[in-house]
């Protein structure tokens, strides 16, 4: 039924799924289930960033399976449960979902599963009853896709921030310089590529050819201090934080 | 067949024509077609592929000394359209494959058709040649420039005849006006312009300019993050120049009038098919996603084909289809898996015959489907090596869903995902018809008697 050697790992047949028995260990629970295919749906987002520039369609439609899952789980009021459990939890899980992050792009490249994802399911599949591992894992979920909205779509800079489209390219063109594989720098490459305004460059057809932005840009910067700064394992609210300052969002 | 009679599906035995294309197990990537596509009169065939190449077949005269060889398809001209390409900025490739071609409408001698890849659309000029100039003056046979003072008289350079050779030529590459990749092309029927369609725009070109194009769709939001539908196919009335349609990943069409204004964002007519709720499930919004649409050849309709049906819409009538046919239903209950395996992004093509009472569209296991819009019969056929003998009569399959398996039934679970039939072509007038199967291009006609 599937592509030649692709182990089955999705539950089917979802309208047979609603109102199980959670006794039935064969086939999961709804909410389960909906796990599966949420946290499925992230680490497909995330092994977008591949050579190619990744289906924006494909991503679009998955970020709305997303949404839509994330939304079914706030009328549930699962949603609640996550949100306060969210502070002060220094779990396994968001070591995950931070884990996700800073896998470097050539990892992803190669197409390594992510380790802690995979354990994951692997622990759901087992177990029903697993309602706080459930909203915990959601937990992450949210934080990684909070993280990965931002990076799988290009970031539009508005036109009024050149002070951080000069810094944002001046970690561009860092990267570019700097290909040792630190996870950090290949964490900030993944963020890169999505902020310089494509637009204002290549709509340049119009007229001339102008790169406004890029006038003033010498090519190889000192390095900032901000790549440094932040280290894989430090926390993730310092890790959002710095994201939100590149990503303005 | 003559355009207009009908062609009644009872009446039609599809046969087995040719196959082009290596029957080595490992298909290299490169070879894999990517789109198909007739010109206008049906006389030359033209297939794109991933590695960038165009290769143009073309139909052997009928001779009367071999009446059942109906016009076989024969290599014209094959070259390289795009190369792949690298973007500095972004540290990412661009495809070369071949994501559409389109022909113009013959005006002289030679052809053109349009080919494109993510970023860049290319106008290709495929002329013959067949005579050369001999005999000139100021160089001799081999080109060498003879000395002025040792010509002692002159001559007129004659025509003299050559073997027929076809090159293809790139007249025109309209480069850099698309930031997403461009999925659909779509020449207008002023013969003067044409569109290219992004995911998130659509532009206006004129043949005649290069380093310029007119931004008529932009669907793009102030943020990002807000993006939530992309434009996924895109075409032109066939015979109002003003009139084009688009449709998007949220399953619905588009009809926009390039009179109204110039940014044509607000659409003359929004068609889209209510949801039903009793089938609502996580997918239904992928699977409602529309993967190409297509006007008849009257143009009184458009046809889309999403990821389990076909539909034919009236262009009077915006709140629902006029028709719907279910290519493979029986892939609902599998959408997880499908989901898991990526396949329920796969992007079905779909085509109209030449009368507009047949349309066709490709499955998986290399089964393609026709449904025949009079009588509402429909038929599976299948693209396979085993079918190959010269004339053989295609044989109808069918996909057993549960239960009983019938002899010559396949169960869904035994359907082979990566043998999926993407891409078809039917001839503008007859019924032949062009099926692309991974690396393979199979033609069939129907049976003549």
């Amino acid at each position: 039924m599937f592509m030649r050697g692709l182990k089955r790992k999705c539950f089917d047949g979802e309208e047979d799924i609603e109102g199980t028995l959670a006794g039935i260990k064969a086939i999961p629970s709804y909410n389960l289930q909906r796990q599966s295919l949420l946290d499925m749906s992230l680490v497909k987002l995330q092994l977008c960033h591949m050579l190619v520039e990744p289906n924006l369609c494909r991503s679009v439609l998955i970020a709305n399976t997303v949404r839509q899952i994330q939304e079914e789980m706030t009328q549930d009021g699962t949603w609640q449960m996550i949100n306060m459990q969210n502070t002060g939890q220094a779990s396994v899980d968001r070591l995950v979902s931070t884990d996700i992050l800073c896998r470097s792009s050539r990892e992803q490249a190669e197409g390594k599963h992510v380790p802690g994802y995979s354990t994951f399911s692997k622990d759901f599949e087992g177990d029903q009853a697993q309602d706080s591992s459930e909203t915990m894992s959601t937990a992450s979920s949210v934080q990684a896709l909070r993280n990965l909205q931002s990076n799988v779509w290009e970031m539009e800079n508005s036109q009024e921030n050149k002070g951080n489209f000069q810094k944002s390219l001046d970690q561009i063109f860092e990267t570019l310089e700097n290909k040792s594989p630190n996870s950090v720098e290949d964490l900030f490459s993944e963020v890169d590529n999505s902020y310089y305004d494509l637009d204002t460059m290549l709509t340049g057809m119009m007229s001339n050819t102008k790169m406004g932005h890029c006038d003033g840009l010498e090519p190889f910067p000192s390095p900032t201090t901000t790549t440094s700064s932040s280290n894989c394992k430090s926390d993730l609210n310092e890790l959002d934080h710095i994201v939100e300052i590149l990503v303005e969002s | 067949m003559i355009p207009g009679l009908g062609n009644l599906m009872q009446d039609v035995l599809w046969c087995f024509s040719q196959v082009k294309g290596t029957i080595d197990v490992g298909v290299t990537e490169a070879d894999i077609i990517s789109t198909v596509e007739f010109n206008h009169t049906g006389e030359l065939l033209a297939t794109g592929d991933k590695g960038g190449r165009v290769v143009i077949f073309q139909r052997e005269q009928e001779s009367k000394n071999q009446p059942h060889r109906r016009g076989e398809y024969n290599v014209y001209s094959t070259f390289q359209s795009h190369e792949p390409e690298f973007d500095y900025l972004k540290s990412l490739e661009i495809e070369e494959k071949i994501n559409k071609i389109r022909w113009l409408p013959q005006q002289n001698a030679a052809y053109f058709l349009l080919s494109t890849n993510d970023k860049t659309v290319k106008l290709w000029k495929v002329s013959e040649r067949d005579k050369r100039p001999e005999g000139y003056n100021l160089k001799d046979e081999d080109g060498r420039l003879r000395d002025p003072s040792m010509i002692t008289s002159l001559r007129v350079p004659v025509l003299r005849p050559m073997d027929l050779m076809v090159e293809a030529t790139p007249r025109r590459v309209f480069a850099n006006a698309h930031t997403y990749h461009i999925n659909s092309i779509s020449v207008n029927s002023d013969y003067e312009t044409y569109m290219s369609a992004d995911d998130l725009r659509i532009n206006l070109w004129n043949f005649e300019i290069t380093n310029q194009s007119f931004n008529i769709v932009d669907i793009k939001p102030a943020n990002m993050e807000e993006l939530t539908e992309v434009i996924t196919a895109a075409e032109f009335h066939p015979h109002h120049c003003n009139t084009f349609v688009y449709s998007s990943s949220k399953g619905t069409i588009r009809l926009c009038d390039m009179r109204t204004s110039a940014l044509c964002d607000r659409h003359a007519k929004f068609f889209e098919e209510p949801e039903d709720p009793s089938n609502r499930s996580f997918f239904s919004e992928i699977i409602s996603s529309i993967s190409d649409v297509k006007f008849s050849h009257s143009g009184r309709y458009i046809m889309t084909r999403d990821y389990l049906t076909v539909k034919v819409w009236d262009l009077n009538m915006e709140n629902r289809p006029i028709e719907t046919y279910q290519v493979h239903d029986y892939l609902r209950s599998k959408l997880c898996s499908l989901y898991e395996n990526d396949c329920i992004f796969d992007k079905f093509e779909c085509v109209w015959n030449g009368s507009d009472s047949v349309i066709m569209t490709g499955s998986y296991n290399n089964f393609f489907r026709m449904f025949d819009r009079n009588t509402k019969r429909d038929v599976t056929l299948e693209a396979s090596r085993e079918n190959s003998k010269p004339r053989a009569v295609l044989k109808p399959r069918k996909v057993c869903v549960g239960g009983k398996r019938r002899k010559d039934e396949i169960s869904v679970d035994s359907l082979d995902f990566s043998k999926k039939i993407l891409h078809t072509a039917w001839h503008p007038s007859e019924n032949i018809i062009a099926v692309a199967a991974t690396n393979n291009l199979y033609i069939f006609q129907d049976k003549v008697n």
